[in-house]
């Protein structure tokens, strides 16, 4: 059996707007055992940035959990102290963030800001720089120690998210959470930041959360895939299976439209036609119905996220077809 | 970087350029006999031959104006009609007192500005954020020579705990004269930067940046105090270093209030006596000291934002 | 025509809605009465003051108040209260004159400056930012040294260093609109450069520079009261706030209510400017917040 590391059972998050609430996660269940990387995809929307910010409770203020857990190590993360949150944050989870443009502090030198995040550690300054020194060649930045003192401007956008990945790695964290590392980036970089992280999981061993719209990115890097719409998981399992054997209708869909899996030239890339339901006035039933090519009656209600085969979950009537309704 | 600066000093220049010609012909547009005018009753045929020699005022304006400049390149700003010290030796003199002054009042103020400013920041929309808003507006509208003459007649009249007049000698007693000038000149700073510095603090504070430090654990104060503050205090440089003329205003009030020396004391009394040479020359000097001041503050906000370094 | 194209600002209820705006706010509703109550304590002086202000009475001089003189009198025995009064008239006077004054020319060359040529521009603001960069205070004291006080002397002074303000934010203004979609058919369908300027820019332009002046008018204020309390400004006998401050600066132990007399109705004044000016710019531009 293996060792899970991060559990989210039943996760319920709504914003509170002057619209009303915006049920922005609802019910998500997934694990992230030690060690493997997981991978997130959805359309944007979809609810994959609140969700890592729920996990390190990094909210926004009208932000309201309204049911569910997040354990980490076993230890609900929703109800532990903010002290305990800081200790775990940098230190047991890691994030790289989307933009790599915005992430760094533009007025304080890289490697102060390396320094600074080693702030756990006993070391002294000059050991402490030595370990940035040493994390940015780990990344492929070439002469690092001459470019601690230089400013996060001073570095192009790709440089700047494998600087941000160096930090996150750090300290050896059992956890790194990647929320769209490569969106900002061009193909070329989004090919070398993939190897990069997969050597370096292979390096360091932890734990990988990889939230992406780019399936061809999933594919190549994860080893389970949770697909989320709307805020809710639809389907979850081994990327073989759902890359195979895709069990919910927008998963086929997603599959269909990504560019890395049309064969012949065409003219307009395809695109799952309708739009994402409105959060703050849901639709009844199945969030999916309205865009669906396979609705049908039993759809006006929702379907429940269950278990199919071994490690593949979904959420879909279609396969309840031979139980009675 | 010696781009950056260069090209700063250069505009400062030119406009100390065009400063001291508007001057010089604002003086030269007077109607009358300017001799007469700065003489005054004072006037005798000797006097006036020799001032008009000094000044050169029997070449025509852009000589004059030629002659004046390469007098101001070499320090001379003229001499005193009555003692016949150079300006510029007497300006010079003065000046330290009101730049110990002016300075003072701005450092007390900017910090206290700066830590309301943080404070209120960080507790957004509070009741305290309000009342500190509204404090802070009271404050800006305080202009300094009434707050001055306020608190001289409650402090140092009524209550006498603080000293009326003069500058003291010595550190401690130096330092006890300045309290009270220092607070009439500060007052509607602490206002103005506290509001500055929550502005931009806010501003900053929703910046992925600051996400990225709350995710490596750093603490909240160490977030706030320096990751978001070396951004938010890059306006409050600007800021002080435009406000030099005001604050140079605040002081000439001040120091009458105060009967304290330095420029303002001497541009009155000079007014007074009609020694027009010395008010020039210290509005000429006060000028400068505007000029540079804003200089230096695009110099310092390069030092502390390495972006306007590169991009500039 | 459709919506775009339209100019912004020509809808007749703004004026409505930005008094309205502005009384919704508390500080505004405060800034709102402390100007009213000046502007009608001014206009309607004469029949307020129950003294001559300049009338001087030796018998009944240096009186603390509260006597049969509500606030006392001065040195000469003139009446406090009435002094206070017509002093704030003088300050209007003075305030009001010079700043619409600097407004009109310092709209006009800004105008200039953001619509004409590039090199007109550039004279134009190195011009400002030297204007700038005289201290305001001992701008006015060279010009007072020079010319000699007077209610007109002070009246220039203020003129002469706001233009450039007035002048900056014109510009600014001039030329974010001068590609707007408003002013590019305008000029498409062959209007004068005049008609652009007086007739579309101007009302898109007079809303920010209506903000300025209520945050100029305490800074004026102050700077008269201040040149008067060095005996620079307007000439005794006139009864002005400043002159209030400095007799009673110079008698600060016999006469203090004259600081208080003096100095009171230049900070209320200041406040309830700055409270209607700040609640203004809200109303009519949040995003002038950041540009001052």
């Amino acid at each position: 059996m293996t060792e899970k590391l991060l559990e989210i059972d039943d996760l319920s998050v709504d914003y509170e707007t002057a619209r009303g609430d915006l049920k922005a996660l609802r019910n998500i269940t997934f694990d992230v055992n030690k060690s493997e990387i997981v991978g997130i995809v959805g359309e944007s929307g979809c609810g994959k940035s609140t969700l890592i910010s729920a996990i390190l409770r990094l909210i926004a203020p009208n932000t309201r959990f309204r049911s569910g857990e997040v354990r980490f190590k076993g230890e609900d993360l929703l109800t532990a102290s903010e002290r305990k949150i800081r200790d775990l944050r940098g230190d047991d989870i890691s994030i790289v963030f989307q933009d790599p443009m915005q992430t760094h502090n533009p007025v304080i030198s890289i490697g102060q800001q390396m320094v600074d995040i080693q702030h756990r550690s006993k070391a002294n300054k000059a050991e402490k720089r030595a370990t940035a020194a040493k994390m940015l060649g780990a990344v492929g930045i070439p002469d690092p120690e001459a470019r601690l003192s230089q400013f996060p401007h001073e570095f192009s956008g790709g440089m700047r998210q494998r600087i941000a990945i160096a930090m996150a790695l750090m300290s050896e964290p059992d956890l790194l959470i990647a929320d769209e590392p490569t969106t900002a980036l061009d193909a070329t970089l989004e090919v070398q930041i993939i190897e990069r992280l997969k050597d370096l999981q292979r390096d360091f061993g932890c734990a990988i959360l990889f939230i992406s719209h780019h399936l061809g990115v999933i594919a190549e890097l994860c080893d389970r895939v949770v697909v989320m719409y709307a805020g809710a998981v639809v389907e979850s399992g081994t990327v073989r299976e759902i890359f195979h054997h895709p069990k919910h209708p927008y998963t086929r869909r997603l599959i269909e439209c990504d560019p890395g899996h049309i064969k012949e030239r065409a003219r307009v890339l395809p695109t799952i036609p309708g739009e994402v339901p409105d959060l703050a006035n849901l639709p009844t039933g199945c969030i999916f119905r309205d865009r669906c090519d396979q609705a049908f009656e039993r759809c006006a209600e929702v379907p429940p996220l269950t278990r199919l085969s071994d490690g593949q979950n979904a959420a879909c009537w279609l396969n309840h077809a031979e139980e009675p309704a | 970087m010696l781009q950056f600066t260069l090209k700063r000093f250069a505009l400062a220049a030119l406009i100390l350029v065009v400063a001291v010609t508007i001057m010089f012909l604002m003086i030269r547009a007077v109607p009358g006999d300017p001799v007469s005018i700065m003489l005054g009753p004072r006037a005798t045929p000797e006097l006036k031959a020799r001032l008009i020699a000094e000044m050169a005022l029997d070449q025509s304006i852009p000589k004059q104006l030629l002659l004046y400049f390469g007098g101001l390149l070499r320090g001379d700003l003229g001499v005193d009609v009555f003692s016949g010290r150079e300006v510029t030796t007497i300006v010079f003199e003065q000046l330290p007192h009101t730049l110990k002054l002016i300075f003072s009042a701005i450092t007390w103020s900017a910090i206290l500005g700066i830590a309301l400013g943080c404070f209120a920041a960080a507790h957004p929309n509070t009741w305290i954020d309000r009342v500190a808003a509204t404090v802070s507006v009271s404050f800006i509208a305080a202009p300094a020579f009434v707050v001055a003459l306020l608190s001289l007649l409650i402090f140092a009249v009524q209550l006498q705990w603080f000293p009326a007049i003069g500058v003291g000698e010595g550190f401690w007693d130096t330092a006890w004269h300045l309290v009270l000038p220092s607070l009439a000149i500060g007052l509607s700073w602490v206002g103005y930067i506290a509001r500055l510095v929550r502005a931009s603090m806010l501003e900053v504070m929703g910046e992925s940046h600051i996400r990225t430090a709350r995710a490596f654990g750093l603490s909240e104060r160490r977030i706030i105090g320096i990751y978001a503050l070396r951004i938010a205090i890059l306006p409050v440089v600007t800021v002080i270093g435009v406000g030099m003329g005001f604050l140079l205003s605040s002081a000439v009030f001040t120091e009458i209030v105060f009967a304290r020396p330095g420029l303002g004391k001497l541009v009155i009394d000079s007014i007074t006596t009609r020694n027009y040479p010395i008010v020039m020359g210290a509005v000429l000097v006060s000028t400068g000291l505007f000029v540079i001041s804003t200089a230096l503050a695009d110099l310092i906000n390069a030092l502390l934002d390495p972006r306007a370094r590169t991009n500039a | 025509m459709t919506d775009a194209i339209v100019n912004p600002a020509k809808s007749k209820s703004e004026l409505a809605i930005i008094i309205a705006g502005v009384a919704r706010d508390p500080l505004g509703l405060i800034g709102l009465i402390i100007v009213g109550v000046i502007v009608f304590s001014a206009v309607f002086a004469a029949w307020i003051v129950p003294y001559d202000p300049i009338a001087m009475n030796i018998p009944d001089r240096m009186q603390g108040p509260p006597t049969a003189h509500l606030l006392g009198t001065d040195q000469l025995g003139r009446d406090t209260f009435s002094r206070v009064i017509m002093g704030g008239q003088v300050a209007l006077k003075v305030a009001l004159p010079a700043i619409f004054g600097a407004m009109a020319i310092g709209l006009t060359l800004g105008m200039i400056a953001g619509y004409g040529p590039k090199w007109l521009d550039n004279f134009l603001m190195l011009l400002f930012d030297t204007i700038r960069s005289f201290p305001t205070v001992m701008f006015a004291l060279a010009v007072v040294a020079l010319v000699g006080p007077s209610l007109q002397t002070v009246v220039f002074v203020v003129m002469a260093t706001s233009i450039p303000t007035y002048g900056r934010v014109a510009r600014t203004q001039t030329l974010t609109l001068r590609n707007s979609e408003f002013i590019l058919a305008e000029r498409a369908m062959g209007a004068s450069i005049v008609r652009i300027l007086s007739v579309h820019m101007l009302p898109n332009i007079i809303g920010v520079l209506a903000v300025l002046v209520a945050m100029d008018i305490p800074t004026v204020i102050a700077l008269e009261a201040g040149l008067s309390f060095l005996g620079l400004g307007v000439k005794p006998p006139t009864p002005s706030w400043g002159a209030l401050l400095k007799d009673g600066y110079a008698l600060i132990r016999q006469t203090p209510w004259l600081v208080v007399g003096g100095g009171l109705p230049i900070v209320i004044a200041t406040l309830g400017f700055t409270f209607l000016g700040e609640s203004l710019r809200d109303v009519v531009d949040p995003k002038l917040r950041k540009n001052r």
